[in-house]
């Protein structure tokens, strides 16, 4: 889909911000541009829409030259996700996400329901945001914006350069799990840059580390933590490649499918029977829906007849693309070592114990190493 | 005869700002362009100088060039002709000030879209330096209504006249008339281009 063969760049005061990168991006995959800052990862990327001109080396679309088609042509169909800066201020939400439609001729009408589409494909309300200002939104709702403005004439392919930066880790994170989900149903051909090691385990399928204009080590991010090419990688990655291992594994790989549950009208004893014959300290509750309300735990088993006298309420849930880091650390804030894994009606999908982390992890490094 | 005077002295005016709108406008959006940094200075200096030659010079010298040119070297022609280059500084620097700070980023997100330059100056820089375009056109309405009153001397009509003819005949009323009709039309044009400003500043824009 997307080829670079040894390219070049040089500015003109002299300075070699790409020296000889060759690799190659299929179809549907997501690869991230990951380096410290002044690595030549955004050169690079911008090399492929052309915003930056190459002074040696070739880059291919789809087997075509990319200087060959003429520039415009070429940036209107490849999707272009910068931070929240680049949000026109004086045009609609919906205007900003219609400026490539606008541009490949769409009629009004048809803008509008493609923004209005790809708003519902954010989560956010087509109706409620359209005809909203950049400036009335939040940051995190300003980068939904971007991405979607990204999306907008549907190219297959999309360059993000840090297109979650700007915010603060919470909204990044839930942006990053709907980039991910989205990605699963369009499978554009994604380049994405960022310097952030964390994002670039949990969002590439592979991870081109790049290091003064050189590409260091161009793998799938398992091989990157686990088999690091040289010195430059391993420090980068860093010696807590355990806890970045979190980020490689989704809690849907690991969760107890059909966990023990209690429904709050249940009698105890038939919990704590469940509980004793599973050798667990803890039932989540669901109500007759499915719904997530609670957890029993052992300790309070004694303090009353029904499960609803003893349950104790929580609101802390996952759901099942979340990645272990992300759950570990909603388990931490819970107090519990299980966290419920739901699904967006807040029905129970599964529950993950510490002790599936635990293996996960172990497994994870048996793999590669061996 | 007030009412005269009055409309003389903003026809004279807003021919003069119109023209010098389009002309230095479309200046500033040229010398604000990539590369055309040196040009940029050059003509902004011009701008300047000539708001440092005094008004009564520029209208002789005006008057010698055109009748060299076989045209009316009194009245309204070479009146206008001042008060064009008078609004001219304002005007270009605002224009391309405006156009030359429009976000980096922002106009890199255009380009990187698709846009070409010439959608990028239309749809992206001039909607977002109109709000600074349209004060450097208030700023030089008011100058040029100011200066108009000078254009009487050389047989333009406007409110120069009651005022030089005060000045003639130890007309005091006539004086004041004059000159106070001056700042009142200066402040009411003043106000409605503050209105028009508001009005076609982009709905993005307004804090």
């Amino acid at each position: 889909m997307i080829r670079l063969e040894r390219v070049i760049k040089i500015y003109t005061d002299g300075t070699e911000a790409v020296r000889e990168v060759s690799l190659e991006v299929g179809k549907g995959e997501l690869c991230v541009l990951l380096g410290p800052s002044g690595c030549g990862k955004t050169t690079t990327m911008k090399m492929i829409n052309r915003l930056i001109s190459a002074t040696s080396g070739k880059i291919y679309i789809d087997g075509m030259d990319n200087t060959s088609i003429d520039e415009n042509e070429l940036r209107r169909n490849i999707g272009y996700a910068i931070q929240d800066l680049g949000l026109f201020p004086h045009m609609t939400v919906g205007d900003n996400i219609g400026t490539v439609p606008a541009l490949k001729g769409w009629p009004k009408a048809k803008r509008r329901k493609r923004a209005k589409e790809l708003l519902e494909l954010l989560r956010m309300d087509p109706d409620g945001f359209i005809d909203k200002y950049p400036r009335e939104l939040s940051g995190g709702q300003r980068q939904r914006v971007g991405v979607a403005r990204a999306l907008g004439g549907d190219p297959p392919i999309l360059l993000m350069d840090e297109p979650f930066g700007a915010i603060d880790p919470i909204t990044r994170v839930g942006l990053q799990n709907e980039f991910l989900k989205i990605q699963q149903e369009l499978h554009k051909t994604v380049i994405f840059v960022t310097h952030d090691i964390y994002e670039a385990i949990k969002m590439g399928d592979r991870i081109a580390l790049m290091k003064g204009g050189r590409l260091v080590q161009y793998a799938p991010p398992a091989d990157l933590l686990y088999r690091p090419k040289d010195e430059f990688v391993a420090g980068f990655v860093g010696a807590d490649r355990g806890l970045k291992g979190l980020q490689l594994i989704r809690t849907k790989e690991v969760m107890w499918r059909s966990p023990p549950t209690a429904k709050p009208e249940e009698e105890v004893k038939a919990g704590r029977e469940r509980m004793e014959r599973q050798g667990i300290d803890w039932l989540a509750v669901i109500d007759d829906e499915g719904r997530f309300t609670g957890w029993v735990v052992s300790s309070n088993l004694e303090r009353g007849q029904k499960v609803k006298e003893i349950m104790s309420t929580s609101a802390i849930v996952a759901t099942r693309n979340a990645v272990l880091s992300e759950a570990l650390s909603l388990m931490l804030t819970s107090g519990l070592n299980v966290l419920a894994i739901v699904d967006r009606h807040n029905r129970l999908e599964g529950v993950l114990t510490f002790q599936a982390i635990q293996e996960a992890l172990r497994e994870a490094a048996e793999e590669v190493t061996v | 005869m007030l009412a005269g005077w009055i409309v003389d002295h903003l026809w004279i005016s807003l021919v003069a700002i119109g023209i010098g709108a389009i002309l230095g406008v479309t200046t500033g959006i040229f010398i604000a362009g990539k590369g055309r940094e040196r040009t940029a200075e050059v003509v902004l200096y011009f701008a300047e100088i000539m708001m440092t030659v005094p008004s009564l010079a520029l209208f002789g010298l005006l008057m010698l060039l055109l009748s060299r040119m076989g045209l009316s070297a009194i009245g309204f022609l070479p009146a206008v002709i001042t008060l064009i280059a008078y609004g001219q500084l304002p005007i270009l620097r605002n224009t391309c000030t405006a156009i030359r700070h429009v976000d980096p980023a922002i106009i890199e997100a255009g380009r990187g879209m698709g846009m070409n330059e010439r959608q990028l100056l239309f749809k992206i820089k001039l909607p977002l330096a109109l709000p600074v375009i349209m004060a450097g056109l208030r700023n030089a309405m008011v100058l040029i209504i100011g200066i108009a009153a000078i254009a009487a001397l050389i047989g333009a009509g406007g409110l120069g006249v009651p005022i030089f003819r005060g000045l003639r005949n130890a007309r005091m009323d006539l004086i004041i008339i004059g000159g106070v009709s001056v700042s009142v039309l200066a402040l009411l044009v003043d106000g409605l281009m503050a209105l028009l400003e508001r009005w076609i500043t982009p709905k993005g824009l307004k804090g």
